[in-house]
């Protein structure tokens, strides 16, 4: 469904080399790798974002619906949550239900600044849902949240991966906590230019162990 | 005890009457030394209220208004549509802009009266020159302030666009109009008061009718209570148009900025 093939892309002090994989219906991948080496950059590239990608990375997408939650929440600020939502192509049925799934039933009228940081943040998510995406692309989802939110949002989003089965996410973070809660599999780019040193299928959260431990290897070697 | 302290927290206060005191005062000064120097040369406001009158009461000031009024208008609108076009394109694209500005520069620095000669002695005293002329001065203004603005355009917003695939007419209407505002407000202000100025000095040169014509005909008999009644009607309208158009559009417009900010 989603093919990266990239020999060399270079982008804003970015350099990240060598990728080829493969995500399928229903993986859901977490990419991990030190702040700066270039995660939110590839996921750029997986969504079309970076301009004019060389002529040797080649992101193959059979047309699939791709939504992006980006960092920040994105929402146009002169627009309600409900007026958000349905510029994506949403009806009014749909928003109902996607913003009671995630909690802001009461908030479909607020504009984005009236909301708090998390309560934006499921604004957008309801937004990326609200596509009925193949793939679901997040760019550090729980960046600023104090712990409590942060786990809130993790259950809350483990639960809507569950009723989606075919549903396939990349999500970008640094903390293995997010990888061993919302993942079935690992991206670890790392390296100067960067490259998958890591990408593997993980199996029941013993496995995720063991591939941590060996992850805190290579980060410290 | 609570309201007093609401009050001291916020900003001082302005109050209603605040804004009618330069003005009258400038009325009380202009009639005194109108009435102490009792020349012809500086009418009383009176004579000038008697002008008006009288012009009004004859249709003339009516008729030249209007049509003075509807070449602003289409000047305006004609100026604003290209200028924010042009500028909008320039902000957004480099290398457009790296081949366009010299162009711009130079026609920012064109006085108006050469574009208002050249135009008259080229096409002949016609509407068409005037128009032109007028909307020739304003566009270069107007690309200037809206491709500041397309170059504050929020990429990050851009981007969520792209990836859920907005038309162009959303990206337009839902994305970019309402981060333009403030600068389409500005070149709005600035323009309408350039282009009335400019519009009575074509007039002046080359048409028959409109409020600068009646300008020359009053200067060449030295009719200052004339001139003035008529710049002074002129400035009224345009302030209403300020009023009742332009400020309510700008608080329908802005009201998101001030509602926001609750918890942020």
């Amino acid at each position: 469904m989603l093919e990266l093939r990239i020999d060399r892309l270079a982008y804003d002090k970015v350099v990240v080399e060598n990728i080829r994989t493969r995500v399928m219906p229903g993986d859901h991948v977490c990419l991990l790798g030190p702040s700066g080496i270039g995660k939110t950059t590839l996921l750029n590239a997986v969504a079309g974002l970076v301009p004019r990608l060389p002529e040797n990375a080649v992101v193959g997408r059979d047309r699939i619906r791709l939504a992006y939650l980006f960092q920040e929440h994105r929402l146009l600020p002169w627009r309600t949550v409900r007026q958000n939502i349905r510029l994506v192509g949403a009806s009014d049925e749909t928003i109902d239900r996607l913003l009671a799934d995630v909690g802001l039933s009461e908030h479909s009228e607020s504009l984005p600044d009236q909301l708090s940081l998390g309560m934006a943040r499921r604004a957008a998510l309801a937004r990326c849902l609200a596509i009925e995406p193949d793939l679901l692309l997040m760019d550090e989802p729980f960046a600023s949240l104090d712990a409590e939110r942060a786990t809130e949002l993790r259950y809350l989003i483990r639960t809507l991966l569950t009723r989606r089965p075919r549903m396939a996410m990349i999500c970008v973070t640094h903390d293995p906590a997010d990888a061993a809660e919302l993942a079935n599999r690992l991206w670890y780019l790392d390296g100067a230019p960067a490259t998958l040193r890591w990408d593997e299928r993980i199996n029941g959260v013993g496995e995720l162990g063991t591939l941590l431990d060996r992850l805190r290897g290579v980060v410290l070697a | 005890m609570s309201r007093s302290l609401v009050t001291t927290a916020s900003s001082p206060p302005v109050r209603f009457w605040t804004r009618w005191i330069a003005l009258p005062a400038l009325l009380a000064i202009w009639a005194l030394l109108a009435h102490g120097l009792a020349t012809p040369l500086l009418p009383t406001p009176v004579d000038v209220a008697q002008a008006a009158w009288r012009e009004t009461a004859s249709g003339e000031l009516v008729h030249h208004l209007g049509v003075t009024l509807w070449r602003v208008a289409i000047s305006f609108v004609l100026a604003m549509a290209l200028g924010t076009g042009l500028g909008v394109f320039m902000g957004r694209h480099t290398s457009a802009n790296a081949v366009l500005d010299p162009l711009l520069v130079f026609f920012l620095n064109l006085p108006a009266l050469v574009t208002i000669i050249l135009l008259y002695v080229w096409f002949g005293l016609v509407e068409t020159a005037a128009i032109l002329a007028v909307v020739i001065n304003k566009v270069p203004n107007v690309t200037v302030t809206l491709r500041e603005g397309a170059r504050s355009l929020d990429g990050r917003l851009e981007q969520m666009a792209d990836v859920y695939g907005f038309t162009f007419g959303q990206r337009v209407r839902e994305v970019w109009l309402p981060q333009l505002f403030p600068y389409l407000m500005a070149a709005t202000r600035g323009g309408l008061a350039l282009i009335w100025k400019i519009v009575l000095v074509v007039e002046l040169l080359g048409r028959s009718d409109g409020i600068g014509f009646k300008l020359h005909m009053a200067f060449q008999v030295f009719d200052v209570a004339t001139i003035l009644a008529y710049s002074l009607v002129f400035i009224a309208v345009v302030q209403l148009v300020e009023i009742v158009l332009l400020q309510p559009l700008e608080r329908r417009a802005s009201a998101w900025r001030h509602i926001g900010g609750a918890h942020a």
